[in-house]
């Protein structure tokens, strides 16, 4: 566009001067010249996302960690990453005079002592259980609609690392206010390192800085993984699964118009920003409102950890419980031989267990392709009954952690049911094998029962009783409402110009005019 | 767009409503005007809210008030942009074409071509000079290793087999005091330390040992330790040996002792032995005494490393 010659004079012929798209068409063309950003950015203006209420459950995980990365931001402002120990001189009573060290005091502070203090390490916590809630269920969805095929193998693998190193991250970061629960924890994490053969006692006295618990370098040590090296890969593994989403695109459910070759949905603007900010804002509140009226960790009543002291009923953040049923139910098998010992009691429960389950989460992508051998590109995505095998897996697969999680209350559950607690340890050391194998089978049967059922998917057509005049009754068949497919239209690419017709016209007729 | 010239030519096509597959949100769709009204109120509500959250903070209120104003706030400020989206922004269907990703078997070949070509100018020809490289660089990661980790603690030796339990030790409660005969009631128990390490890591994390006071005055717990518990007065580790916890609760009546941690339960009648639970091994024994004065002492140290295994543990110390 050539420079106006002449220095405008008036508003209008300022803005006459600008060109039709006024001074955002300028700064579109200054950008242009510096950055050549108008051909890729009309294309990503135009990119198409789309709709179902499952893809939302990524944007949870994505925006919780937005909310972790800026409470956590607030948080180490004030929290002192220290194991030296002070005298207590907050404002919580019960704690007044007592030393503790400076993680607890300055934790204990935050919480009290520093306005919305308490709110943001609360919103924190529950940011964290709600990040790894919603990558599991996110990963659910993933695998049980087969969105992980070729060619987006990559991206799930990268999804693992991202829920594994999520898992560290919340234990390292649950172990830092140094209180009798997480203390408890470090306690079992020392001798589960311990626990490994050969190289297991060096590693505990490296990570620790000697024998548990150490000479007061875990809390700086956690706290420099928690704040910085963990977050800082999880960013870059972030940034690569979403990079790929863009460049692979969404996958989609069948649909009228929607093929392997393209993407049928909203566009990225202003629809797509509008609906994904919105949700943005939303999970942000909910986690905020969780942080305000449900109280989570409470580590005042909890009291600074101490080596010998423990208190009843210990059970770490959710997404841990797994690996704490599975020490729970493990038989005492101690391998002792030639003047060593394999604690294989720990070993395997609490190192070998996790390794297998993320180990096949991570070659799963392929185990399938080869036993199918299917090596197309799967940009469509299966409904979980088309693929029984698939789905019974995922089920067993979802069986077996749901038993083993709920296997880390089993001295809860005993007195909750008032059953004596080997009743218990034997129920889960039974169910864990067993249940995973029953909801295999119980799950691919159900899938080719469905698959066999007539009209399945199908919306149904209300049926309308009606009386006749001499006291006849019969039943019919609604007509087709919008949605049933009779009058959907086909997908088109997305205008330049969008105009929203009045409300009069649009009213009863059930489309828009565009112009394109 | 008075300019003529840049104005592309419109056409009209026939787009749905907002909203379309849905029967049940039509009438929205269908309404522009009224769900504007609607997200506008949404939006005021939002505005007081997240003032409130302003007001509440510069008051200091309680917790509960800050989360209720900035969650509710943020909550209508979210959805009613979400609504907005959903009834007043197009929703298509619109479609786009993806690419393909793979590129032609050409561009794949020259890429192969000059990897492979290029590598093999490295690897054949300057033989020497890539295996020295490769040399340099391999003992770099290996001695790399040793500030990443060699740096970050000492090498465990035998320190994990030892305590401060030594012949003559005198037993004494958290805040150092010696324990006497009147010390425990029958069925009491306590967690004692070695003299001198209370208020010590070491003292706290590992020589943790906790006391009980049985009925009986001949109390044998394993043949071979007949003189190990004085006047009912038996010592066990408190480090579970399964995690290390301490093993902190006990039933008086079955006389167990139960870590909380992973329900292992420990016999105390027999000398510690798990009767239940993951744990592999008893708890060891400390074999007690009373000294000139009255005092519980350690006869000896512990016969055998303390709380969970490790690969170098023997069943010695």
């Amino acid at each position: 566009m050539s420079a106006p010659s002449t220095t405008p004079r008036t508003k209008r012929q300022a803005k006459a001067a600008l060109g039709p798209y006024g001074r955002a068409g300028s700064i579109v063309n200054d950008l242009d010249d510096r950055l050549g950003i108008a051909k890729g950015g009309r294309v990503f203006l135009d990119k198409i996302f789309p709709d179902h209420w499952s893809f939302m459950l990524g944007e949870i995980s994505l925006y919780s960690f937005v909310v972790l990365l800026a409470t956590g931001v607030f948080l180490s402002l004030y929290y002192i990453p220290s194991a030296h120990e002070v005298v207590y001189h907050g404002s919580y009573i019960p704690l007044r005079g007592q030393r503790v060290s400076e993680a607890y005091s300055s934790s204990v502070g935050l919480s009290f002592d520093v306005r919305s203090g308490l709110l943001m390490r609360q919103a924190h916590h529950w940011a964290a259980d709600i990040f790894l809630g919603s990558i599991a269920v996110h990963m659910a969805r993933v695998f049980f609609t087969g969105a992980f095929r070729k060619p987006r193998e990559f991206n799930w693998i990268v999804g693992v690392s991202m829920l594994i190193l999520g898992i560290v991250n919340g234990f390292l970061g649950y172990s830092l206010p140094d209180d009798l629960v997480s203390g408890t924890g470090i306690r079992i994490a020392y001798s589960i390192i311990e626990s490994i053969p050969l190289v297991g006692s060096y590693l505990a006295f490296f990570v620790f800085g000697g024998n548990y618990p150490g000479n007061g370098v875990i809390i700086p040590r956690f706290f420099i993984l928690h704040v910085l090296i963990v977050p800082l890969i999880l960013i870059g593994l972030l940034a690569a699964h979403l990079g790929l989403l863009v460049k692979q695109k969404h996958t989609q459910f069948k649909g009228r118009g929607k093929t392997e070759h393209n993407v049928v949905g909203s566009p990225m603007f202003p629809t797509f920003i509008a609906k994904t900010t919105g949700f943005l804002f939303m999970v942000t509140a909910v986690i905020f409102l969780l942080g305000g009226f449900a109280q989570i960790n409470p580590i005042w009543q909890f009291g600074q950890y101490e080596p010998y002291q423990i208190s009843y009923a210990v059970q770490p953040d959710w997404y841990m419980g797994w690996l704490d049923g599975a020490l729970r139910i493990m038989p005492s098998w101690e391998w002792v031989g030639w003047g060593h010992t394999i604690p294989l009691e720990v070993f395997l429960p609490a190192v070998i267990f996790p390794g297998l389950i993320f180990n096949i989460l991570i070659v799963w992508p392929f185990i399938e392709s080869r036993h199918t051998k299917d090596l197309a590109y799967h940009n469509l995505l299966d409904r979980p009954r088309d693929r029984p095998k698939r789905t019974g897996a995922g089920a067993a697969m979802l069986t077996l952690l749901g038993m083993v999680f709920f296997a880390s209350s089993t001295d809860v559950m005993a007195n909750f049911f008032q059953v004596p607690l080997i009743w218990v340890l034997w129920f889960f050391r039974i169910a864990v094998p067993v249940t995973p194998v029953i909801a295999y089978f119980l799950a691919y049967k159900i899938c080719n029962e469905m698959r066999a059922a007539e009209g399945i998917g199908k919306r149904k057509r209300a049926l309308v009783v009606s009386r006749s005049a001499t006291g006849e009754y019969s039943t019919v068949e609604s007509e087709p409402r919008p949605g049933d497919g009779a009058e959907e239209l086909d997908a088109v690419p997305v205008p330049t110009y969008i105009d929203l017709v009045p409300p009069e016209l649009a009213t009863g007729e059930g489309v828009r005019r565009v112009m394109r | 767009m008075s300019d003529d010239q840049h104005e592309p030519t419109r056409t009209k096509v026939p787009m749905p409503i907002a909203a379309f597959d849905d029967p049940h949100l039509g009438d929205a769709a269908r309404n522009p005007q009224r769900v504007e009204a609607i997200v506008g109120g949404i939006f005021v509500l939002a505005i007081i809210f997240i003032a409130g959250f302003g007001a509440a903070y510069w008051q200091n209120w309680d917790p509960w008030i800050l989360g209720g104003t900035i969650g509710a706030g943020l909550f209508l400020l979210g959805f009613g942009l979400t609504a907005w989206g959903k009834y007043l922004m197009p929703q298509g269907p619109f479609v786009e074409e993806r690419h393909v990703l793979a590129s032609s078997t050409e561009e794949r070949d020259l890429m192969s071509a000059a990897l492979v070509e290029r590598t093999a100018v490295v690897v054949k020809r300057r033989k020497l000079l890539g295996g020295l490289f490769a040399l340099g660089a391999g003992i770099f990661g290996i001695v790399a290793l040793f500030p990443l980790l060699r740096s970050l603690g000492p090498v465990p030796g035998d320190t994990l087999a030892l305590t401060n339990w030594r012949k003559g030790t005198r037993l004494v409660d958290s805040n150092g005091r010696p324990v006497h005969l009147e010390t425990l009631v029958v069925g009491g128990i306590m967690t004692v330390y070695p003299r001198g390490m209370v208020n010590t890591d070491e003292g706290q994390a590992t020589d943790q040992t906790v006391l009980i006071r049985v009925q009986r005055t001949d109390f044998t717990t394993v043949p071979g330790r007949e003189t190990w518990a004085p006047a009912g007065y038996v010592a066990y580790s408190k480090a579970c040996t399964h995690l290390g916890c301490p093993v902190g609760l006990y039933e008086t009546e079955l006389e167990l002792l139960v870590c909380p941690c992973h329900q292992s339960m420990f016999n105390v009648r027999n000398g510690a032995v798990p009767q239940f639970g993951p744990a592999p091994r008893p708890l060891p024994q400390l074999p007690l005494t009373f000294d000139a004065n009255g005092y519980l002492v350690a006869q000896a140290g512990y016969d055998q490393p303390v709380g969970p295994g490790y690969w170098t543990r023997s069943n010695t110390t």
